[in-house]
C-alpha cells in the first residue's frame, strides 16, 4: 500500500511545508512498512522544483501539468487528487496543514471515505491499533486519536518531522486527467499578493510587532530586523485591526498560527489569544518595556526595555555576527 | 433566500485547558463557553445579509443540551430560529453528516461556518459538507457580498488575498474582517427566549476517529533575560545556545 503526498506550490515553487509532508510520508512508510511514497503535484511546476520533491523522500512524482490547476480551486484539486489516489492504490494521503490543504483534505475525506486527522504532530503509532497525536485547542493541548477507517488522511503540522533531503531523484510521470467543469464553479477573478516576501506560515523566523510599536511609520525597524534575519513579519490583532499592517500578518488564535524555530515579539503584551498562535515556536524572544508583560512567561529569552532603542542595536548585532 | 449558520460551543479563548478522569475528559470546571470566534464572524455577516436581502437566518449546532445557551445567544444576535442536533460531536465527519442531512431537508442557499473550530481546529467541516451536498465550499472568506445569485468573496491566501465569484448555493468558512462581532442588545435577548429552537436526533451514524487520551504540553522553563545595554549578548545566545541563527 503506497503513501500519496499532496504537493502545494506558490507560482511554481514547491512549498517547504509540502516538502516536510513528503519527508513525513517517507518516515511513515519506513516506520509502518508501507510501500512507495508517491507525490502528486498539480499545475505548472518546473523539473527543478519537482526534483526537490524526490530529494525530500518521494520515489515517484505524478505531475498533472494542467494550467487550469495552477490556482487552488478546491473542488478541482480534490477531484484530481482523488483520481490519482485511486490510480496508485494508495492507503494514506499526507499533506501539509494549510488553508488550501484543509479544504482539499476535507472534500477528499468524503470522496475516499477516509478518516481525516488534522494538526498531526508525530508519526503514527501502530503498536496496538493506529494512533495519531495531534495538536488541539490551538496548541494548548494534544489528543491521542485512534483511527479506525482503512483509508487515512493526515494533515501534518509544521515541524512534525524534520525535512530530510537526500538528493535522490524521483521518477516524474506526466499525467493527464479529465476534471469535470462543475469542479471549476468558483472562479478566481483576481489576486492581490505581496511578492518576494517570506511567507508567514512557512517562515523559520518571524519578527512580530504589537501596539507597543506605536504606529505603522515605525515598522521599518521591524522590517530591518526581519530582513537581516531572513524572517517573515507578523503582528498582533489590534495592529491589523487598526490597519497598521495587512490582515494576513495577524498572528494568534484568530489569525495565522505560526511554528517557526524563532519567534521575536516586540511590543506585544502576550495576551493568551496571541500566545495561542505562537505556542508551537521552538524559541521565543520577547522585547517589552514592561517587565510584568505576560509574554515573558512564555519566552525563552527576553530584553526588558524600549523597542525603539533595542531594535536598531539588535539589527546591528545580527549583521555583525554574520 | 435562506441562510444557515453553523456554530460551535467552545471554551472562551482565555480558558486554561485541563483534563480529568486520567486525561480522558475535558475538564469543564470553571470554563466559560462561547460561540466559536470564527462562527461569530460568520453569524455577524449573516445578520447583515439577512437585513440587506430580507433572508431568513437559521443557526445550527450539533451538540448536547448544554449548548442551548450558546444557540440562544445566536438568536439574540439576530438569527430567526435554531436547530440543535442532539448528539455529542464525535468527529468532524459525524458533524458534517448531520449538517448535510439538515441542509438536504431544508434547502439553504448559503451556508456560513467559521473557518475553524477553536477546540479541534480542523477547518474541515465546511469542505466535508460541501462534498456531501455537491456544493462549492470556500474558506477562509474575509469578505462576502451577495448580488442576485452570485456571491463575491475575498479569500485569505498566504501573503495576500484572492477574489472569487461563485453562484449560490455555496458554503463559506468565514474569518475576520468579514463583519464586526455583534453584541446582543436587550431587545434581542428578550426576543431570543421565544424564538423557536428545534431539537432533532442525529440521523447519520458512524465515526472514523476517536480520542482516547489528552495531553498538556510540557511546562516552559523560565525566561533568560539579557540586559538592555548588552544587546549583542542576545544574538550570541541565539547563535551558540539555541543554535537558531
Ligand atoms: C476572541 C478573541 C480573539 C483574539 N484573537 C487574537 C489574535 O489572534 N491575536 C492577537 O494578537 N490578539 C488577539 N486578541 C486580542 C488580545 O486579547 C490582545 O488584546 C492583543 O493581543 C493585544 O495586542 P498587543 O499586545 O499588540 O497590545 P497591548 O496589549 O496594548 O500591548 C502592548 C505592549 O507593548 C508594550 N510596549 C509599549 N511601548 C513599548 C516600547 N516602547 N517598547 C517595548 N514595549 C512597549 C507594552 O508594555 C505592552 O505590553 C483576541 C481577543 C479576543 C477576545
Ligand atoms: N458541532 C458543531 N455544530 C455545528 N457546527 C459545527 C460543529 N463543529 C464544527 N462546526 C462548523 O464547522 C466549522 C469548522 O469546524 P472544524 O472543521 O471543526 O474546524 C466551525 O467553525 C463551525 O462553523
Amino acid at each position: 500500500m503506497s503513501v500519496l503526498v499532496y504537493i502545494e506550490h506558490a507560482e511554481g515553487s514547491v512549498k517547504k511545508t509540502s516538502l516536510e509532508a513528503v519527508s513525513y510520508g517517507k518516515a511513515l512508510s519506513d516506520k509502518l512498512s508501507f510501500g512507495e511514497v508517491v507525490a502528486v503535484a498539480l499545475g505548472s511546476i518546473s523539473a527543478d522544483e519537482l526534483g526537490k520533491v524526490g530529494s525530500a523522500g518521494a520515489s515517484k512524482v505524478i505531475h498533472v501539468n494542467d494550467n487550469k490547476l495552477n490556482e487552488g480551486i478546491i473542488q478541482a484539486h480534490a477531484d484530481a487528487v482523488a483520481q490519482v489516489y485511486n490510480q496508485v492504490g494508495a492507503g494514506t494521503l499526507v499533506l501539509a496543514k494549510s488553508s488550501l490543504g484543509d479544504a482539499v483534505a476535507a472534500r477528499l475525506a468524503v470522496k475516499l471515505n477516509a478518516a481525516l486527522v488534522s494538526n498531526v504532530v508525530e508519526l503514527p503509532d501502530n503498536t496496538s491499533g493506529y494512533k495519531v497525536k495531534r495538536s488541539i485547542y490551538t496548541g494548548k493541548a494534544f489528543a491521542e486519536t485512534v483511527v479506525t477507517a482503512d483509508h487515512k488522511i493526515l494533515a501534518v503540522k509544521k515541524n512534525a518531522v524534520d525535512l530530510k533531503t537526500d538528493g535522490t531523484a524521483a521518477q516524474v510521470e506526466e499525467v493527464t486527467l479529465s476534471i469535470a467543469d462543475a469542479n471549476f464553479a468558483t472562479k478566481i477573478t483576481s489576486t492581490d499578493k505581496a511578492t518576494g516576501e517570506v511567507l508567514l506560515p512557512e517562515a523559520d523566523i518571524v519578527v512580530s510587532g504589537g501596539r507597543g510599536m506605536k504606529g505603522p511609520e515605525n515598522w521599518g525597524m521591524i522590517e530591518d530586523l526581519a530582513k537581516e534575519l531572513g524572517a517573515a513579519t507578523g503582528c498582533s490583532k489590534p495592529v491589523s485591526d487598526i490597519g497598521w499592517r495587512p490582515h494576513h500578518e495577524h498572528v494568534g488564535q484568530t489569525g495565522v498560527k505560526v511554528a517557526p524555530t524563532l519567534y521575536v515579539a516586540v511590543g506585544i503584551s502576550g495576551a493568551i489569544q496571541h500566545l495561542a498562535g505562537v505556542n508551537s515556536s521552538k524559541y521565543i524572544v520577547v522585547i517589552n518595556k514592561d517587565p510584568e508583560a505576560p509574554f515573558f512567561k512564555a519566552a525563552d529569552y527576553g530584553i526588558v526595555g524600549d523597542a525603539f532603542e533595542i531594535l536598531p542595536k539588535l539589527t546591528e548585532a545580527v549583521k555583525a555576527q554574520k | 433566500m435562506k441562510i444557515l449558520v453553523c456554530i460551535t460551543h467552545v471554551p472562551d479563548t482565555t480558558s486554561k485547558i485541563h483534563f480529568t478522569d486520567n486525561n480522558t475528559k475535558f475538564d469543564k470546571n470553571g470554563v466559560q463557553f462561547i460561540i466559536g470566534p470564527y462562527d461569530d464572524y460568520a453569524l455577524a455577516r449573516a445578520v447583515e445579509l439577512k437585513d440587506q436581502l430580507g433572508a431568513s437566518l437559521t443557526v445550527l449546532n450539533v451538540g448536547e443540551a448544554e449548548t442551548e445557551p450558546t444557540l440562544r445567544k445566536a438568536l439574540a444576535i439576530g438569527a430567526d430560529d435554531a436547530i440543535r442536533v442532539n448528539a455529542f460531536p464525535k468527529d468532524s465527519l459525524f458533524v458534517a453528516n448531520q449538517i448535510a442531512a439538515i441542509a438536504k431537508e431544508n434547502g439553504y442557499d448559503l451556508i456560513m461556518m467559521g473557518r475553524e473550530s477553536i477546540d479541534f481546529n480542523g477547518g474541515m467541516v465546511h469542505g466535508m459538507v460541501g462534498e456531501l451536498l455537491g456544493m462549492p465550499s470556500v474558506s477562509p472568506v474575509m469578505k462576502l457580498e451577495v448580488d442576485g445569485d452570485i456571491v463575491k468573496m475575498a479569500r485569505e491566501i498566504e501573503g495576500g488575498k484572492e477574489y472569487l465569484e461563485a453562484k449560490l448555493p455555496l458554503i463559506a468558512g468565514c474569518q475576520e474582517p468579514i463583519a464586526e462581532w455583534k453584541i446582543p442588545n436587550m431587545r434581542g435577548i428578550m426576543s431570543a427566549r421565544t424564538k423557536p429552537l428545534q431539537v432533532v436526533e442525529a440521523s447519520v451514524d458512524g465515526v472514523n476517529t476517536e480520542v482516547i487520551a489528552y495531553q498538556l504540553p510540557p511546562a516552559k522553563g523560565s525566561v533568560k533575560l539579557v540586559d538592555k545595554d548588552n544587546v549583542p549578548e542576545l544574538v550570541r545566545l541565539l547563535k551558540n545556545e539555541a543554535k537558531v541563527l
